[in-house]
């Protein structure tokens, strides 16, 4: 339950040491370098985009590659792949491959070029067939497609527009020139875009008869070969066959080079890191031999990495401690338990200045209201072996992840908590299995009440837990003024409220307001009345005067002192919000019991039972989906608004320190 | 059969059909942002998944209320209670506040889903403060759901 504290790094070194340093720095993996020092005269940045480029590009090239092995050989991969996390790599394989690396980027540029040469097959493959297709209506004419004509004659071969025939032709031939008369005209095959047409004429009437043709829409065939159509398409289609098996040899090439995987993922990585570097590079600033880096260090880390970079380097380090108004970036450093909430409290923000980290009370928080909210021991059961069973199979999930399902896996614990104290398994599904399939009914009775049964005491302890969570969370804004010394602000802002509060409680119990809803009558003696009275009293007076004790102005200051007690409408609303816990608990089990009484209509027959063994499956899967999320969005905004809304505005910025950012492998114990 | 039974089954039906036509408006609306998004970057699908599914609780609420108030009255068991008018018009009365609520809150937590959805579209790293805000509407919806069931629990019949 801390944030991590922090130091200042300031690193001075010389120019021809600065690849290794930086190097040595991102194995680290402590220090988040700042990259906003302003340029002087002296000191400049330098421009690395021209190597960031040309590594950005061997990243894109090599990623290239992997995609291109994934398409035609496909890893073996289950739909849970994703939580199997990177793949280890012994250090000296990693070494190996980074000292071969130009070498192997060979392997990366023929994998590339085996695939252009697959998509030029592909292209010339298409081609082809589209020439196949636009031969198919010659097919029937058996004289070369280049065919001139004969010593006397002169041939054309083409189309003309749709719906003619040879009367046609001759008709629209003889119309525009009564001279033309010795020429044949053969119709070849007709489809909806053109009539295909073998035409003849003698020689010396060859330009006439072609202009005239023209004239009528004639286009010539576009094709060049000195074989029939047939014979044409005969060899299309021979060509075809080859480039088909020329592409397949090439994938099998490719199929082969995909055992080289792993080291064009070691590559991409090794690439992915060199580019960062040049990253940070290019934004520290350097003067004509020395350059520096000044950064935020977390304070356990700093001593270790003075006295290694001393050792290693000649250079000049100094760790200094932050001044007062810097805001540091934030590290959460929680016991392991704990760790589960992180992923719930950076998504609201990470603890502004002066704040404490909430993880923990948090995290406990969650994990009990969640279970509250769904309630059912059997669905807790299940979420709990879910989370279980995934976390002990992917043991290298990402961290963010993998606490993620822990927190479900907890979650699921507190579920089968509450629902063994509200009797709840799959809703009513032992009474209603025993009753209509065995005869006899046997109930598991809850070991506190039922909810569904007594929905104004499960009301009234959803409330109770509400204030035990909201005064939970003012104990810690408390708790934040005591650790910053602030007394005023926690008599005026925390314990002013705490009496109010109780005070107007007490007050209202013994009102037949409360009777009515609890079912109770409670009376108090009158030295609790009393205290009751004194404890509002002296609490709303506290807010009256303190609460705008910021203000100078005493008018202004009182104002502000009544417009904050009006804050108590705040509490009532947050209060009531708490209602949520017994609605969704009500929900869950109330729907469970719809699914079991449908499945059971049809009654002790086979048929019967099998329907009911269906509804029930699916039915209660999908009532368990709808009420986790449920359970998730609604605890999420219990803790957001609710008990956050009491002491924590969040507004950090967290820690990211240079680090090597890798997609495909951990290199085992390869950090230095 | 009593006309009471009918006012409380009309109850019953209207609480399941306005709040219904809530929840499918506004996860029909949000369904259509979020396929948008899929469709630029599949690997929102989950994040925008559970935001497209926020505005579909009326409808649950809607259908357990009705469910009460039918088990209530008997209609579920097969044996009917012999409903005067007056209490088959008190189930109907505690039906309304789940049913008109379910209906505007629904269409309104579905408009809200849509611009959580546009957040995280853009910043998907601000997921947790994008769903709050659906959330938010939610609010009055269980209260009214608090308000039915409690009304229809302690009718007595």
């Amino acid at each position: 339950m801390a944030i991590a504290a922090m130091k200042k790094i300031h690193i001075c070194a010389m120019k021809k040491d600065r690849k290794a340093v930086l190097e040595y720095l991102q194995g680290l993996s402590v220090v988040e370098i700042e990259t906003n020092l302003d340029e002087t005269d002296f000191f400049k940045r330098m421009n690395t985009s021209t190597r960031r480029a040309h590594y950005e590009k061997r990243v894109q090239n090599t990623e290239h590659a992997l995609e291109i092995i994934n398409t035609y050989a496909p890893e073996d991969k289950s739909i849970f792949a994703s939580l199997e996390g990177k793949r280890d790599i012994k250090e000296e394989k990693y070494d190996d491959v980074v000292t071969n690396r130009h070498k192997l980027n060979l392997l990366v540029s023929e994998v590339m070029n085996l695939n252009k040469e697959i998509e030029q097959c592909d292209s010339d493959i298409a081609r082809y067939n589209i020439s196949i297709e636009g031969l198919k209506p010659w097919i029937n004419m058996d004289i070369p497609i280049n065919t001139e004509g004969t010593k006397k004659t002169k041939v054309f071969l083409g189309t003309m527009p749709v719906g003619l025939d040879e009367a046609k032709i001759h008709e629209l031939v003889t119309g525009r020139n009564k001279e033309l008369e010795s020429y044949h005209v053969q119709v070849i095959g007709v489809d909806k875009d053109a009539t295909y047409v073998f035409a003849m004429c003698l020689n010396e009437d060859a330009a006439l008869f072609e202009e005239t043709l023209r004239a009528e829409g004639f286009v010539k065939i576009p094709f060049f070969s000195h074989r029939t159509p047939e014979g044409k398409i005969k060899k299309y289609e021979q060509d075809i066959r080859d480039l088909e098996k020329k592409k397949q040899d090439t994938i099998d090439k490719i199929v082969e080079l995909s055992k080289n995987r792993e080291i064009f993922e070691i590559l991409a990585d090794y690439y992915t890191i060199r580019k960062d570097k040049y990253v940070v590079l290019g934004s520290i600033i350097q003067s004509e031999s020395t350059f520096i880096i000044t950064g935020y260090i977390p304070a356990k880390e700093a001593g270790k990495v003075e006295e290694k970079l001393n050792k290693k380097f000649s250079l000049y380090v100094e760790i200094f401690d932050l001044e007062e108004d810097e805001e540091p970036p934030i590290k959460l450093e929680n016991k392991k338990f704990f760790t589960v909430g992180e992923g719930v409290l950076s998504s609201f923000g990470l603890p502004g200045k002066g704040e404490m980290d909430p993880t923990a009370p948090m995290s406990l928080c969650y994990i009990i209201l969640f279970g509250l909210m769904l309630s059912d021991a059997a669905y807790g059961l299940i979420v709990f072996l879910a989370c279980f069973i995934i976390l002990k199979k992917y043991p290298k999930m990402s961290t963010g992840f993998a606490n993620s399902i822990r927190l479900f896996m907890y979650c699921g614990l507190s579920t089968l908590f509450w629902g063994v104290l509200f009797g709840g398994y799959f809703g009513d599904g032992i009474a209603v299995i025993s009753r209509v399939f065995f005869g006899h009914e046997v109930t598991i009775k809850p070991i506190w009440f039922e909810p569904i049964k007594e929905p104004m005491r499960m009301l009234i302890i959803s409330l109770a837990i509400g204030l035990a969570h909201l005064f939970f969370g003012l104990i810690l804004a408390g708790y934040t003024l005591i650790k910053k010394k602030d007394f005023v602000g926690l008599v005026s802002d925390v314990i002013s409220w705490m009496m109010l509060i109780t005070g107007l409680l007490l007050m209202l119990i013994p009102t037949s307001l409360f009777a009515s809803i609890a079912q109770v009558n409670i009376t108090f003696p009158d030295s609790v009345k009393n205290l009751s009275y004194a404890l509002a009293i002296i609490g709303a007076v506290i807010i009256f005067l303190m609460s705008g004790r910021a203000n100078k102005n005493p008018v202004v200051r009182l104002a502000l002192g009544l417009y904050d007690l009006y804050n108590i409408t705040g509490w009532v609303s947050d209060l009531l919000s708490y209602s949520r816990l017994l609605a969704l608990g009500l929900a869950t089990g109330v729907i469970a019991q719809v699914i079991n009484q449908m499945g059971s209509m049809l009654g002790a027959s086979v048929g019967g039972v099998i329907v009911f063994i269906i509804v029930f499956i699916i039915g209660h899967i999908f009532n368990m989906a709808v009420n986790l999320l449920g359970a998730y969005v609604h605890t999420c905004r219990l803790q957001y608004v609710e008990f956050f809304g009491k002491f924590y505005e969040g507004g950090g910025r967290p820690f990211t320190p240079f680090t090597e950012t890798t997609k495909y492998v951990d290199v085992e114990d390869g950090e230095e | 059969m009593t006309m009471g039974t009918v006012y409380a089954l009309f109850g019953a039906a209207i609480a399941v059909i306005l709040s219904g036509m809530g929840s499918a408006f506004g996860v029909g609306v949000a369904g259509q942002a979020a396929s948008g998004v899929v469709t630029e970057d599949p690997s929102k699908f989950a994040k925008v998944l559970i935001l497209q599914l926020l505005p579909g609780t009326q409808g649950i609420y809607g259908l357990l209320v009705a469910f009460i108030a039918l088990s209530k009255v008997g209609l579920l068991s097969g044996q009917p209670a012999e409903l005067s008018v007056a209490t088959g018009l008190m189930v109907l009365a505690s039906c309304l506040p789940i049913a008109v609520v379910g209906l505007v809150s629904g269409r309104h937590q579905g408009k809200t889903a849509v611009s959580a959805i546009g957040i995280v579209a853009k910043k998907p790293d601000q997921f947790g403060k994008a769903m709050l805000f659906p959330a938010m509407v939610e609010t009055y919806a269980i209260l009214a759901l608090l308000v039915s069931i409690l009304a229809v629990n302690n009718i007595p019949v």
